[in-house]
């Protein structure tokens, strides 16, 4: 057993949030990069040009990358072989949060849904935790900004409609959104388990570092096929037309019910921003 | 690149073009959801609005807290389309125009031909440029709103790209 004060992970989060809200992840980056490469077209290519710029002065001058410092989500693998300590590991995440959210001049964008009051401090976070084996625990933080979260939508396909119908559903998606995300986006997309299960995994799939593949072949042609065709739609950055509409898709699995097929379609814009540390 | 000063004429609102690139600079104001709603009260009740409309330019926005030696934090635009059932009474109550991102409704399209005005997509997720562009913040109406209150920015070659021109032009 190793106990682990939630002090720390506080201190963690804190840091965390800090550097996420500034910093486009390395493989954002050269997503990016790569799409201002292939595209041509005069207003496209400066919106790309215009991102890339943006993303450098915010790391220099330590600014947030973009206004919408997002909804905390943070994610705790938690090692089963852990003894956690000190205030309640929730509180000590909040507290993380609210005092990043203060420090780094980061926008508070979290209000109650019914008289949306502003809460003040970005609290509270949307933590999700899992066991694990082992005596570690894994944080992953993740801000979630909300002009793409607004565009992400679940489906209960039928069994029948197969991998097919759930590719459909994913590009359909995108088409709807359009402009209105800030392509190009990156598409979480969760295949299988109950309602609630699917739309995580859709979250849990934009964890992942933009274009590294599913490590089951069969998800990893998913995700293929689906960008393909995403690519296709001519959406483009900011909807101004172009090839690169989406900068991967990635997806995750998980066993569901005889009678279902749930996909959860999991939005998020080419501000992806997203921390991982283990303590 | 196109720079010009707001607020714009009508004859220079005619020369743009969607997908022309141009660097504002002058006034504009921020708003967003809330302040929307709380614009909408003051109209519907005819209670006077701490700011004028006509000749104004909105921004969908709502920016990050300045550092003290900063006139703005981080602030690029939100998405349009959730002030679509807002913008045209706005527009019809002499707007200049709209700044944001993402398509509109065509009732948005239609009030800006109507009113020979445009609307300009400012690019998504560059926060920080924008951010530095701003030269001068000052919040005039509702505080309470806190990052959703309506912020008089001065703006300094603020790049945006037409999108929907006066004539019924589309970037999208």
């Amino acid at each position: 057993m190793r106990k682990i004060n939630t002090a720390l992970i506080e201190q963690k989060v804190y840091e965390m949030a800090l550097k996420a809200g500034v910093n486009l992840t390395p493989a954002c980056k050269a997503a990016l990069l790569k799409a201002r490469d292939s595209e041509s077209r005069e207003a496209t290519k400066f919106a790309l040009e215009t991102l890339i710029e943006n993303s450098e002065t915010a790391a220099k001058e330590n600014m947030p990358v973009c206004q919408d410092t997002g909804m905390s989500v943070v994610y705790l693998e938690i090692g089963q072989d852990v003894f956690l300590e000190g205030k309640l590991l929730f509180k000590a995440v909040n507290d993380g949060v609210r005092r990043a959210y203060a420090d780094g001049y980061f926008r508070k964008s979290v209000c109650d849904p019914l008289t949306r009051r502003n809460t003040g401090d970005n609290t509270p976070a949307v933590i999700h935790t899992e066991i694990v084996a082992g005596d570690k625990i894994n944080i992953t933080y993740m801000p979630k900004g909300f002009g793409s979260e607004n565009m992400s939508r679940l489906f209960m396909l039928k069994p029948a409609q197969g991998i097919e119908g759930a590719i459909e559903a994913v590009v359909e998606t995108v088409k709807l959104a359009g402009s209105r995300p800030c392509p190009p986006v990156y598409v979480g997309v969760g295949i299988g388990g109950t309602f609630d299960t699917c739309a995580w995994l859709a979250k849990k799939a934009l964890m992942r570092d933009v274009g590294e593949p599913n490590g089951n072949p069969a998800v990893a042609e998913i995700e293929k096929l689906a960008l393909r065709k995403i690519n296709g739609l001519d959406i483009g950055c900011q909807g101004f037309h172009g090839k690169t509409t989406a900068l991967g898709v990635a997806c995750e699995v998980a066993p569901t019910h005889i009678a279902g097929l749930p996909v959860a379609v999991n939005i998020q814009c080419h501000c992806v921003r997203c921390v991982k540390e283990v303590l | 690149m196109k720079k010009l000063t707001l607020p714009l004429s009508k004859e220079q609102i005619k020369d743009l073009h969607a997908g022309d690139s141009v660097l504002l600079s002058g006034v504009i104001l921020t708003a967003r959801d809330c302040a929307h709603k709380r614009i909408f009260e003051h109209l519907d009740n005819a209670t006077p609005l701490p700011f004028e409309l006509k000749d104004a330019y909105i921004y969908y926005a709502g920016p990050c807290p300045a550092k003290p030696d900063k006139a703005s934090g981080s602030c690029g635009p939100t998405t349009s389309a959730r002030m679509d059932s807002f913008a045209p009474r706005l527009l019809n109550c002499g707007l200049g125009g709209i700044i944001g991102k993402g398509e509109m409704s065509e009732n948005v399209r239609e009030a800006l031909k109507a009113n020979t005005s445009l609307y300009f997509a400012a690019i998504g997720g560059a926060g920080a440029l924008y951010g530095n562009a701003i030269k001068k913040s000052e919040c005039i109406a509702f505080p309470e709103l806190l990052s959703e209150a309506v912020h008089r920015l001065e703006v300094e070659n603020f790049p945006v790209i037409v999108a929907y021109d006066c004539h019924g032009g589309s970037i999208y």
